[in-house]
């Protein structure tokens, strides 16, 4: 399974590839959302995308709405990877299209079984 | 304070050795808990697991300011220590739980379970689902959860949703429907976290309407049942049933059977099965989870 992470902090990307990788996962990374459509153009479409919020250049908001409206990324699982946030900030990565959130501080398993309930095996 | 200070103890405070020692467990320490958790839940705790009772114990240890379990120990031993045992059993017979955990059996109750139990009682308009062990009350949410997601024309039915547990500390949790953003984290779709709970600082509660689907009953599952219980249409008894011998958990198993009406569902943990037991009931794949119906 091919996965994409996205996030600015360098730290919070190794914790989260060290974990796929576990998983037996390829993995890919990106520090912002414009990098990680970048990614998406040269590699072609992930089996699924986990996403920060906070970043430079786009953020994760940004990142969820372009991949949303193209078609070529129809049906992609997004992750939003997220610190404690308001429910009015949840609700909008809702309506954006996102498939599922992981709130930091996250273990192994919660990751495991986000990406279960977005239909990927791990 | 982590532990009440001793002057004859030559480590100094806060060294390793000191921190290590509250969860020193020597073997008699072990062998009362064990026992002390045997007569009380019938629960067996092999030697393989004195790392469980260490983990479990050391946060009791070091609230009641005491320096190991050895002095857990003495302390449980003496008179009018009841509510103490009590804590120490609680403490360790509380199991983990997730929302929406192990996914299949919620999908089965929702794809088939719940759809035929609706033609099936359409007369009587009544339908009572019982979650045991229900610890922080993940389960039984999760049921009242998808209850009212995707079968909202049994708000006029008479839906009982009784969830039990040994542990009344554990059940006072339960009932407040309060989780924190790591029992959040675990299994709860984000469709159901924005419309179930509100959030108040770093807690969400559950919503009332839901909340108050539920009947929360403290219940020893190797005491006699509460005679009042009534006939079951749904039992979980999942994860339990591995603490306990086999003949426990036959004796468990025909209790549980004695209140399930004949054409009822049990589930039991991914891990556990009603084979090898003697008990009557009959294993049922529905779609991919596995369910157990009771045989006359």
């Amino acid at each position: 399974m091919r996965t994409l992470v996205i996030d600015d902090d360098s730290a919070m990307l190794s914790i989260i590839s060290s974990i796929l990788t576990g998983f037996g996962c390829e993995v890919i990374t990106a520090s912002n959302g414009q990098e990680g459509l970048d990614r998406m153009t040269e590699f072609g479409p992930p089996d699924v995308v986990l996403v920060d919020w906070n970043m430079p250049v786009m953020n994760g908001l940004e990142f969820i709405k372009l991949v949303r409206k193209n078609p070529k990324f129809d049906g992609l699982p997004i992750v939003m990877v997220t610190t404690e946030l308001e429910m009015s900030q949840l609700a909008l990565t809702f309506d954006a299209g996102v498939s599922e959130y992981i709130m930091k501080p996250f273990s192994p398993i919660m990751i495991q079984e986000k990406l279960q309930m977005v239909g990927m095996s791990v | 304070m982590y532990a009440r200070e001793k002057t004859t103890d030559p480590v100094p405070k806060g060294s390793i050795r000191f921190m290590s020692s509250v969860a020193t467990l020597d073997p008699q320490a072990f062998s009362f808990i064990s026992n002390l958790v045997r007569r009380k839940s019938a629960i067996i705790l092999e030697s393989e697991k004195a790392y469980l009772v260490e983990s479990r114990l050391t946060p009791v240890v070091r609230e009641l300011g005491l320096l190991n379990i050895s002095e857990l120990v003495s302390e449980l031993q003496k008179p009018g220590s009841q509510s103490l045992n009590q804590r120490v059993v609680e403490a360790m017979t509380t199991n983990e739980t997730s929302f929406f955990r192990d996914i299949h059996p919620f999908t089965a109750l929702k794809d088939k379970i719940l759809p035929g139990l609706i033609q099936r009682r359409a007369k009587e308009k009544s339908i009572t689902i019982w979650s045991n062990a229900c610890s922080s009350g993940q389960e039984p949410y999760t049921i009242a959860m998808v209850l009212a997601e995707h079968f909202p024309m049994l708000k006029n039915w008479k839906i009982r949703l009784i969830s039990s547990d040994l542990s009344n500390r554990i059940l006072d949790k339960a009932r407040l429907g309060v989780f924190n953003q790591t029992e959040i984290n675990r299994g709860l779709p984000m469709n159901y976290l924005l419309k179930y709970f509100t959030k108040e600082g770093g807690q969400w509660t559950i919503r009332e309407d839901i909340r108050k689907m539920i009947e929360f009953r403290e219940l020893n599952l190797v005491e006699p049942f509460p005679a009042l219980l009534p006939k079951m249409d749904i039992v979980f008894l999942r994860n339990v049933l591995i603490y306990f011998s086999p003949e426990t958990k036959t004796e468990i198993l025909k209790k549980v059977q004695a209140v399930m009406h004949k054409d009822s569902y049990l589930f039991l943990g991914g891990s556990e099965t009603t084979m090898n037991l003697n008990v009557r009931f009959e294993r049922e794949q529905i779609g991919t989870a596995v369910c157990y119906r009771p045989v006359a």
